[in-house]
């Protein structure tokens, strides 16, 4: 899908509850939604923090998990077909002089709104970097947080660091063309599935990976091409020659290229008013936990209440000339068809 | 009931904790440096501190799940537990903790 242009009414940015719910009441006033997320499936947070932890605040809901939100939110906006472009991050958004707006992903597509919604709560999801000095130099040449190409670890020295599914999943599947593969993780412990620890701890025994105990320190090269990693551990410093090191310690959330887009901040958090629920630029719309006004509660039951004014505000700048009639769904026919239940 | 607390700075702070408040609510609502991105659903370490020595045994060990998320975060020690999962308590009055780095909070843009 390289270099495609796709013209929409609204994009969203970010799938997460408060964004999918935008998407219901966008679709009610029928406005067609794109959505763009860093994840690779719906839910934001719900599905990447907290996917099995019950909720207790949503509405009508005495518990709910994060995950079992998101399938319902998916299946309450499915009448509307939104669209949904996963696995890639929003790096620019202008507004042209049609009054349209243009943004650009990093996966080389190109999106023509009318209406744009942030609904990025904490910011993009990105993997958590080791703290050691320097690493930035090495990333992208030799330092990497996910296996895009298998090959560019063939006969490599490769270490990896971490004690969940990723570390440990990637150990079994590099260990038979790395020329050597030392797991590196702080504990004698793995909150991995215990078939990929047994299938590990056999390859120790058999001499065919090293597992080592203790946690990053340091990094030795040149020109962004590792050679040496040092590590601390129980029985003092440890060093290692390394030519591959992937640290999979997870994701965080960082603001990102939002901060880029000329929309007034507030502390990381875009400001808006509490009418409209817009933002210092007119036509894009923040919702959810990435806003901020005199009063703001991070819950996502602010966030669905910010998504149905932010609708009949986007309705008025996407469709100027049509009367906008408020409806119930329980009562009208209209709204039901809409919805396929009349 | 008194919590102090050392930033990733250095610098000490005071606080004031209220009973059955997280140590993370306490550093959160007094405006430190702490991330605390999940908001005290042991999800992430972004509340990760370190517990003053003289205080190990009142606050006691991390939980095996509270261990997990540990294993999330490059700067752990003995002494490393994730703040949401400390209560505030007339046991812990006086607590001492040191904010870890890897609770702090992204530069603001």
């Amino acid at each position: 899908m390289s270099g495609t242009e796709i013209v929409t009414d609204a994009v969203v940015i970010g799938a997460g509850p408060c964004g999918l719910f935008a998407a219901f009441e966008l679709g009610l006033l029928d406005i067609k939604c794109q959505f763009i997320d860093i994840l690779d499936r719906p839910g934001g947070q719900c599905a990447e923090l907290y996917p099995e932890k019950p909720i207790y605040d949503i509405p009508g809901f005495p518990v709910v998990t994060g995950q079992g939100l998101t399938d319902n939110l998916m299946q309450q906006i499915a009448p509307f077909q939104p669209e949904f472009h996963f696995s890639r991050m929003v790096n620019t958004l202008e507004k042209q002089a049609d009054g349209t707006f243009r943004l650009t992903t990093d996966a080389d597509e190109t999106f023509i709104a009318k209406v744009v919604v942030i609904a990025a709560g904490g910011g993009s999801f990105q993997p958590k970097r080791p703290p050691v000095d320097n690493i930035e130099a090495y990333e992208g040449k030799s330092v990497f947080y996910s296996v895009r190409k298998m090959e560019d670890f063939r006969g490599q020295d490769v270490v990896i660091v971490g004690g969940g599914d990723s570390a440990l999943d990637w150990t079994l599947n590099l260990q038979p063309i790395a020329r050597s593969l030392t797991l590196v993780h702080r504990r004698n412990a793995f909150r991995a599935a215990p078939d990929s620890v047994n299938k590990m701890q056999k390859l120790v025994a058999d001499g065919k990976i090293s597992l080592q105990i203790g946690q990053i320190a340091g990094l030795e090269g040149e020109g962004g091409q590792l050679q040496r990693i040092h590590f601390s551990t129980d029985a003092g410093d440890v060093s290692l020659p390394a030519t591959r090191l992937l640290p999979f310690f997870g994701l965080t959330m960082k603001l990102g290229p939002v901060a880029d887009w000329g929309l007034e901040l507030n502390d990381n958090l875009i400001v808006v008013d509490t009418e409209k629920f817009e933002t210092s630029v007119p036509g894009i719309f923040a919702i959810g936990d990435i806003n901020h006004y005199p009063g703001k509660l991070k819950l996502i039951l602010s966030g669905f209440h910010e998504a149905a004014l932010m609708a009949q505000a986007a309705k008025r700048i996407i469709s100027p000339d049509e009367k906008i009639v408020f409806q119930y769904t329980t009562s009208s026919t209209k709204l039901q068809k809409k919805l396929g239940v009349a | 009931m008194k919590i102090h607390v050392t930033d990733q700075s250095g610098t000490e702070h005071e606080l004031e904790g209220l009973e059955g408040w997280r140590v993370m609510e306490v550093i959160r609502d007094w405006g430190l440096n702490i991330k605390a991105e999940c908001g005290g659903a042991m999800s992430c370490a972004t509340c990760h501190v370190y517990v003053d020595d003289a205080w190990m045994d009142t606050v006691g060990a991390p939980s095996d799940e509270e261990e997990d998320m540990l294993d999330s975060v490059g700067d752990v020690r003995a002494n490393s537990r994730l703040s949401c999962q400390i209560l505030m308590s007339d046991d812990l009055d006086g607590l001492k903790v040191t904010l870890a780095q890897s609770a702090a909070k992204d530069e603001a843009a």
